[in-house]
C-alpha cells in the first residue's frame, strides 16, 4: 500500500515581542509575567502586527522557494478554551503570507552513510498565526493553572504536503527544515524548548485507489520520536484495514513511553471554528523594489526584494560550498552541518593545520565526534578545542608519531587535563622511531632470523624491552616473537 | 454658565470669571439632583475635584492646556477608564475596572478636560432605547422640561408624574441625557448603528459619529469593529469641532486608523451656500416616518433652497436591504468579540466549578442579558461553515453595494446629504417596551446605520420641537474624512433653526443669578 505522510509544523518566531503586541517573548520565564493587556484579551484592546514577525515570515517563504503574497489577510478562528483568552486565535486562513513552495531534504539509502538520495517536499503554505497560552491540569485539586505567557508568540505554521511516505522521510524533511530556520534565524526551531513543534498527518490507500482517511497525530516532542510515531501509524493503519477495519478521521496523540499512538480524548466530532475576517487588521501589503511608492517611509514597509537579497547561505549552499572547497563527500557535509558548531570546529582546525581537509575530516567524523556522542557533549563542551586537535594532526602529518599513536594522544587530549599533544607524546613515549641507524639494526635482525639465525632472537628482545621502557613481560614477547619469525 | 458653550466657559475659565473647581462642584451637584434620570452609572467624584484642581493651578500660572482645559466631561460607561469602573451595563463587567484608559479618554485629560463619571447604556451598547442595561433605564430629560410637560396631557390625576416619561434613544443615552442637561459640557458616546445620533436627536443634542478611521477605537470595547466608532455629544456644532480637534488623528494602537495627519480646524461662519448641493435622498422617506418630521424635513431642505443652495432628490437605492445586512454583520462580529468573556481573566466568574466548560457557560448566562445573548447565538449561525458564503459573504457583499450607493450620489457632485434622524420624536418607556430590543433597534436604526456600513461621517443637529414638546433633529451625511465641510453646514443650519433651550427647573436651581432664559441656541457667542 500507498503510505502518505503530510506534516504541520508550527515555528515559533525568534523575535523580541509577541505577534499582535509588545510584551516580550522569553522561554521558562515566571508565571504570566509576559502578557499584555491585548495578550490577557482585555476588553478593547487591538492588535497590532510585528514587522519583525512578517519579515521572519517572508525570509522563510522566499527560503523554501515560495512566492510570496503581496497581500494577505488576517482571519479569526473561534473555539473555547482555557489557554486562548480572547476565545479566538487570530490566524491566516483565507490568504497566507506565502503560498507552493517546496523543501528538499536527503535521506541515506539502507542506513549507508555512503548512499544519499535526495527527495522533495512541496510546502503548500506558511501562514502568521498567534501561540496560545499553557494549561496545566492539576488533577488532585481538580484545578486547571493558566499561563499566558506564551499566549500571543508569534507563529509561523508550515504545512508539507503529503510527498512522504514513512518516519525517515518525514524526519529528515523537518531536521533539514530546523537546519534552515536556525540559519536564517526566523526561528531557532529547538523541539525541546516548543519551538518547533510537529503534527504528523497520514493514511494509506492501495495504489490507483483513492487517498484513505487520514489521521492526525500530535503530541511529538523530538525528530526521533517524529520518525517512530509516523511508522507506527502507518503499521497500525495497515493493520487495521487488513484485518477488516476502518480507519476513523480522527486525532491521535502520540505516546512516546508506550511507542504508539492513541485517540486523543477531548476531540468529539469536527469542530466548527467560525472563521471571520480579523477586522482590526488592515490587509497586510509587502512590496518589492518595482512596486514600492518612491515617497513611502522605509520604516513603514517590508520590501521582500530587500530581504531576498540578505538571505544568508541557507544549508544546501553550504553544503555544496563545502563539498567543492575542501573535496570532502556529500555525506560528510551533512553530518558537519547536522551538528551545531562543527563547520566551525572543522573549518577552524583546517586554518591551523597543513593536513588535507580530506583526511582532517576522518578525524573530525569519526574521532571528535563519537567521543562528543558518547560524552553526550555538544562541540562548544569539547574538552579538545580546534588549536590542540590541529596541533596533533600536524605531528602526524610531519611523522612524528603514527596515526595509532595519535588516537592515543586524542584519547589523551579529552582527559582534558590541560596537556598539549606533544607533553603526552614526549610521555607516553609515543614518538615514531625515525632514527636511521637503529630501524636499520632493527630490520637487519629481522632479516637474520628469517635466514635462520636464531641468535638474533634475544637482540630482538632486547629491542622490544628498550622500546617498551622495561614494561613487556620477556616470557611473552619470547613466545610472540618466536610465533611471529615461524610465519 | 451650565448652558453655554464650552468655547464660552473657556474665556470664563481663561478670565478667571468662574474656576475649574467651581464649575466642576455646580456640575457635581447636578448629577446628584437630576439622579433621578440615571444618565451616570458611576460619578468619579473626588478624581474628577482633583483634575479640576490641577486645572484651577494651571489657569493661574497662566498656562491651560487648551481649550478643553477644566471642562467637565463624561464618558460612555463602554471606553475605558484607568481607575473607574468600566461596566457596559452588564453584569459581566460589574466592578472591572479597568488598567489603562482608552486614547480618546487618554486626549481628553491630556487636554486637562475633568471626567465627571460614566455614563449609562444599552449593555454593551445593543439597543436603540438606553433601557437594556444592568443599571436600569435613562429618563430623556426632556421628560421633565417644561416644554414638554405644557403638551403633555395627564391621563388621570393620580397617574405618577414620572410614569409618562419618554427615552432618551440609544445606546449612548446616558451621554446624550448628560450634556442634555447640562451636567457636563460635552460627552463621549460610541456609534455603531446610530448609537450616537439617535439619542441625541431624542434629547436635542448635537451628535457628530465620524468617519471610520479618524478616531482611535482602542479602549473602546467593541460592539462591531468594522463600524464602531466613538461619537462626539455636545450642545452645538463648534463644541463638537473642538472635541473632535483634540481627539481625531493616528493612533498606532489602533490599525484601523488612517496615517494621515489630521489638522483641527476652526468652524467659519459660511455665508454663502449657494455653491452647495444637498442630497435628499427618496429612500429615507421610509414607513413609520412621522408626518411631523417629514414636514421638518421637507422645511429644512426649503430652507436651503431658498438660501440659494441646490438641493435634488437622489436615490440610495439598497438601503432597503441595509437593516437585514447590519443585522448579519453585526449579530456575527459580536459572537465574535464576546468569546472572550469567560470569566478566566476579568469579570464575572460563576461559582460554577464542575468543568471549565460548565464555568464557561454558566459565567455566560449569567453575565449577558438576553439581548447579549440572542446576538451571539445568531451571530455563531452566521459564521457557521454551512452558513457562512450564504449569510456573512453576502452581507458583506450588499454592504459593499450599500457603500457604493454613497460613492455614486457623492460622485454626482452631490456634497451633503440631508435627511432624518429618527421615525419620530421619543416615546414614552412604557410604550417603547411593549416591543422587543431586536424589533425596536430594526426600526430605530434605520435611518442612521447606512453611514456606519458605508463608513461615511454623520451629524443630528437638534431641528425643532414636536408637537409634544420633544425634540427633533435632522441628519446631514458628509464625504469621507470630509468633516470640515460637514460641520460647516451642520453650524449653519444650526443658526437658521435657533433650536430651543431646554428649560429644567433642576438646572435653573443651579445656575440662578448666572444662568440667562435663553429661547435660542444663537444666543451663544463665541466671540465676546
Amino acid at each position: 500500500p500507498y503510505k502518505v505522510v503530510g506534516l504541520e509544523i508550527h515555528a515559533q518566531i525568534s523575535s523580541n515581542s509577541k505577534l499582535f503586541s509588545g510584551s516580550q517573548v522569553q522561554f521558562a520565564a515566571p508565571p504570566n509575567s509576559l502578557v499584555s493587556f491585548f495578550d490577557a484579551s482585555l476588553p478593547g484592546t487591538l492588535p497590532v502586527l510585528n514587522r519583525r514577525c512578517v519579515e521572519a515570515a517572508v525570509m522563510t517563504g522566499l527560503a523554501l522557494n515560495c512566492s510570496i503574497n503581496k497581500k494577505s489577510l488576517f482571519d479569526r478562528k473561534h473555539y473555547f478554551y482555557a489557554d486562548l483568552p480572547a476565545g479566538y486565535q487570530i490566524t491566516q486562513q483565507r490568504v497566507p503570507i506565502a503560498v507552493n513552495g517546496s523543501l528538499s531534504y536527503s535521506l541515506c539509502i539502507d542506513n549507508k552513510m555512503s548512499q544519499m538520495v535526495t527527495k522533495t517536499v512541496r510546502i503548500k503554505q506558511i501562514q502568521l498565526e498567534q501561540d496560545s497560552g499553557k494549561s496545566l491540569h492539576d488533577d488532585v485539586r481538580s484545578q486547571t493553572l493558566v499561563d499566558l505567557n506564551r499566549a500571543g508568540v508569534g507563529l509561523m505554521e508550515v504545512v508539507m504536503e503529503p510527498d512522504m511516505c514513512c518516519g525517515e522521510e518525514a524526519a529528515a524533511a523537518v531536521r533539514e527544515l530546523q537546519l534552515i530556520l536556525q540559519t536564517l534565524g526566523s526561528s531557532q526551531a529547538v523541539m525541546a524548548e516548543g519551538q518547533l513543534r510537529v503534527d504528523a498527518n497520514v493514511s494509506v490507500h492501495h495504489p490507483g485507489e483513492p487517498y484513505g482517511v487520514r489521521t492526525e497525530v500530535k503530541n511529538i516532542n523530538s525528530i526521533r520520536f517524529l520518525a517512530k510515531a509516523v511508522d507506527y501509524e502507518i503499521e497500525r493503519q495497515i493493520e487495521e484495514l487488513e484485518s477488516g477495519g476502518t480507519i476513523l478521521n480522527e486525532t491521535r496523540a502520540f505516546d512516546s513511553k508506550l511507542g504508539c499512538t492513541v485517540p486523543m480524548r477531548d476531540k468529539e466530532g469536527k469542530q466548527d471554528y467560525r472563521f471571520m475576517p480579523e477586522p482590526n487588521l488592515p490587509p497586510l501589503i509587502l512590496y518589492n523594489a518595482r512596486s514600492l511608492p518612491a515617497n513611502m517611509n522605509h520604516q513603514q514597509v517590508v520590501n521582500i526584494d530587500w530581504i531576498h537579497e540578505r538571505l544568508p547561505d541557507l544549508p544546501s549552499v553550504k553544503r555544496a560550498k563545502l563539498v567543492e572547497q575542501y573535496g570532502i563527500l556529500p555525506e560528510h557535509s551533512f553530518t558537519l552541518l547536522n551538528e551545531a558548531g562543527l563547520t566551525e570546529f572543522f573549518e577552524d582546525v583546517i586554518k591551523q593545520t597543513q593536513m588535507k581537509p580530506k583526511k582532517v575530516i576522518g578525524w573530525i567524523l569519526n574521532d571528535l565526534l563519537s567521543y562528543l556522542k558518547q560524552h553526550s557533549l555538544t562541540v562548544k563542551e569539547s574538552p579538545v578545542s580546534s588549536f590542540l586537535l590541529a596541533d596533533l594532526l600536524n605531528r602526524l602529518e610531519k611523522k612524528e608519531i603514527s596515526s595509532t599513536a595519535a588516537k592515543q594522544v586524542f584519547a589523551e587530549l579529552w582527559k582534558g587535563e590541560g596537556k598539549t599533544p606533544l607533553e603526552i607524546v614526549k610521555e607516553k613515549k609515543l614518538q615514531l622511531i625515525q632514527d636511521q641507524e637503529d630501524l636499520e639494526r632493527i630490520c637487519q635482525a629481522v632479516m637474520a632470523i628469517k635466514s635462520g639465525n636464531r641468535k638474533v632472537l634475544n637482540k630482538l628482545i632486547g629491542l622490544v624491552q628498550r622500546e617498551t621502557q622495561g614494561r613487556s613481560n620477556p616470557v611473552l614477547v619470547k613466545q610472540l616473537l618466536e610465533k611471529k619469525l615461524s610465519e | 454658565l451650565l448652558g453655554r458653550a464650552s468655547l464660552l466657559v473657556s474665556a470664563a475659565l481663561k478670565e478667571g470669571r468662574v474656576a475649574p473647581t467651581e464649575l466642576c462642584q455646580r456640575c457635581l451637584s447636578l448629577i446628584k439632583s437630576t439622579k433621578f434620570l440615571n444618565a451616570y452609572i458611576t460619578v468619579a467624584e473626588e478624581t474628577a475635584l482633583k483634575q479640576a484642581e490641577e486645572s484651577e493651578k494651571r489657569y493661574k500660572r497662566g498656562q491651560p492646556l487648551g481649550v478643553l482645559d477644566g471642562i467637565p466631561i463624561a464618558v460612555k460607561d463602554n471606553f475605558n477608564t484607568a481607575g473607574i469602573e468600566t461596566t457596559c451595563a452588564s453584569n459581566m463587567l460589574k466592578g472591572y475596572i479597568s488598567p489603562y484608559n482608552a486614547t480618546v479618554v487618554q486626549k481628553l485629560l491630556d487636554q486637562g478636560a475633568v471626567l465627571l463619571g460614566k455614563t449609562n447604556l444599552d449593555e454593551f451598547a445593543m439597543g436603540s432605547g438606553s433601557t437594556d442595561g444592568v443599571f436600569g433605564p435613562v429618563r430623556n430629560p426632556w421628560s421633565y422640561s417644561r416644554q414638554y410637560k405644557e403638551k403633555s396631557v395627564p391621563k388621570s390625576h393620580s397617574e405618577d408624574k414620572d410614569s409618562n416619561w419618554v427615552i432618551t434613544g440609544g445606546s449612548s443615552g446616558g451621554s446624550a441625557a448628560a450634556v442634555s442637561s447640562f451636567t457636563c459640557f460635552a460627552a463621549l458616546g460610541s456609534d455603531t448603528g446610530g448609537s450616537t445620533r439617535n439619542p441625541a436627536a431624542h434629547c436635542g443634542v448635537v451628535g457628530l459619529k465620524p468617519t471610520y478611521g479618524l478616531i482611535s477605537r482602542h479602549g473602546l470595547i467593541p460592539l462591531v469593529n468594522s463600524m464602531d466608532v466613538p461619537g462626539i455629544l455636545t450642545r452645538c456644532v463648534d463644541d463638537a469641532a473642538v472635541v473632535l480637534g483634540s481627539l481625531a488623528g493616528h493612533d498606532p494602537k489602533d490599525s484601523t486608523t488612517i496615517q494621515d495627519n489630521f489638522k483641527p480646524f476652526e468652524l467659519s461662519d459660511l455665508t454663502d451656500v449657494s455653491k452647495l448641493s444637498i442630497g435628499i435622498p427618496k429612500e429615507y422617506h421610509a414607513p413609520g416616518l412621522s408626518s411631523e418630521i417629514l414636514a421638518l424635513w421637507s422645511k429644512a431642505a426649503d430652507l436651503f433652497k431658498n438660501a440659494g443652495a441646490k438641493v435634488i432628490e437622489v436615490s440610495l437605492p439598497h438601503t432597503r436591504y441595509s437593516i437585514v445586512c447590519y443585522h448579519v454583520l453585526c449579530t456575527a462580529e459580536v459572537a465574535s468579540n464576546m468569546a472572550r468573556f469567560d470569566g478566566l481573566e476579568y469579570g464575572h466568574r460563576s461559582d460554577m466549578n464542575k468543568s471549565t466548560e460548565s464555568m464557561y457557560a454558566a459565567t455566560r448566562r449569567e453575565g449577558f442579558n438576553d439581548v447579549v445573548r440572542g446576538r451571539i447565538l445568531s451571530g455563531n449561525y452566521f459564521l457557521l461553515k454551512q452558513n457562512y458564503e450564504n449569510y456573512f459573504i453576502k452581507a458583506q457583499k450588499v454592504r459593499r453595494l450599500i457603500a457604493n450607493d454613497f460613492v455614486k450620489v457623492f460622485g454626482s457632485g452631490v456634497d451633503i446629504l440631508l435627511t432624518p434622524t429618527t421615525l419620530s420624536d421619543a416615546i414614552p418607556y412604557m410604550e417603547f417596551i411593549k416591543e422587543d430590543n431586536r424589533t425596536r433597534s430594526a426600526q430605530d436604526d434605520i435611518l442612521t446605520q447606512a453611514a456606519n456600513m458605508a463608513g461615511l461621517p454623520a451629524i443630528n443637529v437638534p431641528t425643532a420641537l414636536s408637537e409634544r414638546g420633544l425634540p427633533v433633529g435632522l441628519q446631514f451625511i458628509g464625504r469621507s474624512f470630509q468633516e470640515k465641510q460637514l460641520l460647516t453646514v451642520a453650524k449653519w443650519f444650526e443658526k437658521q433653526v435657533k433650536f430651543p433651550m431646554i428649560q429644567l427647573d433642576e438646572v435653573k436651581r443651579h445656575d440662578h443669578g448666572v444662568f440667562q432664559h435663553q429661547k435660542s441656541a444663537s444666543f451663544l457667542e463665541h466671540r465676546t
